[in-house]
């Protein structure tokens, strides 16, 4: 049995930076990875672009990671690697069984627990296409795991379902190592991927992209041989006449994201069925005491220097949490998305303990080239943030300062476009 | 006449260059000036992998250190298929040399 004060979940951005943010002298403190090497996913992203808010410069996923592990070194923090944490209970304090093919079973206690596992990917199944079902279909994440990390490049002949941006890097990606890509489509009528890598990754290989388009058909017997496209019209309802067929052996999906809390259930943990994960306190606290969820397992995030700042934030909290013998008692008030809002993190607040500045981070349900962010407290607006080109896929945030509340009453967040 | 999509900032303006080198659709300067760049010599940073010889560790992720000419892309991945690393390696520890006579060398991204 290894005791400990906290144990992080995860050795990617997230918890990376929440056992530096943590780290003391005093406090034993463990990070539990399944990889053999820290860093999670920031390995497999080897282009740039990483780090321009945190480091201001552009780094490579594999750089940024090693700017913090490199840190690690001087701290008094351990880490398991190769673990896997199969089961997680709460007695009293926590009590996690993990296993590694090292050393087995082994039960680890700990006063507080960071969940920092990122998310997974959505796969076929996720959005039901129709057709047959062959091999040769896969997420892109995987793709791009086999080929930067593995070095096999999944096919020849491409096409890419969804246009976020690992979509559109394994575009360019796949390209470069002398694939084939035949064209990238797209539900919606726009990209959510980054104007920078539709220029750079499609339109410097002369990809096409297929906006308000989607996968109708798929045939192959044991490998995948062709794919039909059809447009769609606004109820994202195919349009009969606009069948396009390809012929490809792999199709890449970059169709969205899902945190990886699957493992907690047994923990029975508040979740909100927007982000799918945890329902969190400005401390990033869930309802379970001292379980605190950070980074992509909390909610999927578009720039990981945002989730090396939420990771920074658990670690803290978690640490002031073990710090403070006394058991609290916690009263929160809620935090609702109103007009043209999808989610707003955290989706409680602790006016118990509000004694800092809280970040909402949240995004919205579409795209608007400039609108006014409100927030409102019994019908009262009590802060309003003016911004432009807000569109879904990026994260908006606004500061609310522990004066800026009028009541203990549930507070609304709204967008409202400027006319 | 050819058309681009400005990537300097998160308005993305629909840019225009004729053959004479003048450019319509920019809301600003910046724009004119990366219209200009990408028609006579656009760059792009390369970001990749070469083989190693670590069984653990098949692949090293490497950079160039600045941006090269776009037209060498293809030209530079070729010239990369030819490298195994056999020795460990830091991060920004050169692996190519002045690549294709280009003053940029390769670097390694990650440490082995």
């Amino acid at each position: 049995m290894i005791k400990t004060d906290l144990v992080i979940i995860g050795g990617g951005a997230a918890g990376l930076s929440a056992a530096l943010a943590a780290s003391d002298a005093n406090l034993n403190i463990l990070i539990i990875e399944r990889e053999l090497i820290l860093g999670g996913i920031l390995n497999q992203c080897i282009h740039n672009g990483f780090g321009l808010h945190m480091f201001k410069e552009e780094l490579t996923g594999p750089e940024y990671a090693m700017r913090y592990i490199d840190e690690l070194q001087h701290k008094n923090i351990e880490v398991l690697l190769g673990t896997t944490v199969i089961d997680i209970t709460k007695p009293d304090d926590f009590m996690l069984t993990v296993t590694s093919e090292k050393d087995g079973y082994q039960h680890i206690t700990s006063r507080s627990v960071i969940i920092a596992s990122g998310c997974y990917e959505r796969t076929r199944g996720a959005i039901q296409i129709p057709g047959e079902r062959p091999k040769g279909i896969m997420p892109a994440g995987s793709a791009q795991r086999y080929l930067n990390m593995d070095g096999y490049l999944v096919g020849k002949n491409i096409f890419i379902l969804g246009s976020g941006d690992i979509g559109l890097i394994m575009a360019r990606r796949m390209t470069l190592e002398g694939a084939k890509v035949l064209g990238v489509a797209e539900i919606m009528p726009y990209s959510n991927g980054l104007t920078r890598n539709i220029v750079q990754c499609l339109d410097d290989f002369d990809i096409p992209l297929f906006l308000s388009h989607t996968i109708t058909d798929i045939k192959g017997k044991d490998v995948l041989e062709k794919i039909t496209i059809q447009k769609v019209n606004e109820r994202f309802e195919p349009i009969e006449g606009t069948e396009r067929e390809f012929e490809v052996d792999t199709l890449l999906l970059s169709i969205g994201l899902i945190p990886d809390v699957t493992l907690f259930d047994s923990l029975k943990m508040e979740k909100s069925d927007i982000t799918k994960s945890a329902i969190v306190n400005q401390h990033l606290m869930s309802s379970v005491d001292g379980l605190f969820i950070c980074g992509n397992a909390l909610h999927v995030h578009d720039l990981v220097d945002w989730v090396s700042e939420e990771g920074e934030k658990a670690g803290k909290y978690a640490k002031a949490y073990i710090l403070s013998d006394e058991k609290q008692s916690r009263e929160h008030l809620k935090v609702n998305p109103g007009a043209k809002i999808r989610y707003v993190v955290p989706q409680l607040i602790d006016y118990s303990h509000l004694n800092e500045p809280v970040t909402l981070s949240f995004r919205t349900t579409e795209k608007m080239i400039a609108g006014t962010f409100k927030v409102y407290q019994n019908n009262q607006v009590i802060m309003t943030k003016k911004a432009k080109y807000i569109a879904p896929a990026e994260m908006e945030n606004i500061i609310l300062q522990p004066d800026d509340f009028i009541s203990f009453d549930p507070i609304t967040v709204i967008l409202e476009e400027a006319l | 006449m050819k058309e681009l999509t400005c990537i300097v900032c998160p308005v993305g303006c629909h840019l225009k260059v004729d053959d004479q080198l003048s450019v319509s659709g920019n809301k600003c300067s910046r724009g004119k000036v990366y219209a200009i760049a990408e028609m006579t010599a656009p760059k792009r940073m390369l970001t990749t992998t070469v083989k190693t010889s670590f069984p653990d560790i098949p692949r090293l992720s490497v950079k160039t250190k600045d941006p090269i000419p776009k037209e060498l892309i293809f030209k530079i991945m070729e010239e990369l298929d030819n490298v195994i690393v056999t020795n460990s390696v830091k991060i920004g520890d050169i692996i190519v040399q002045n690549i294709l006579e280009t003053h940029v060398d390769v670097v390694a991204t990650k440490a082995i």
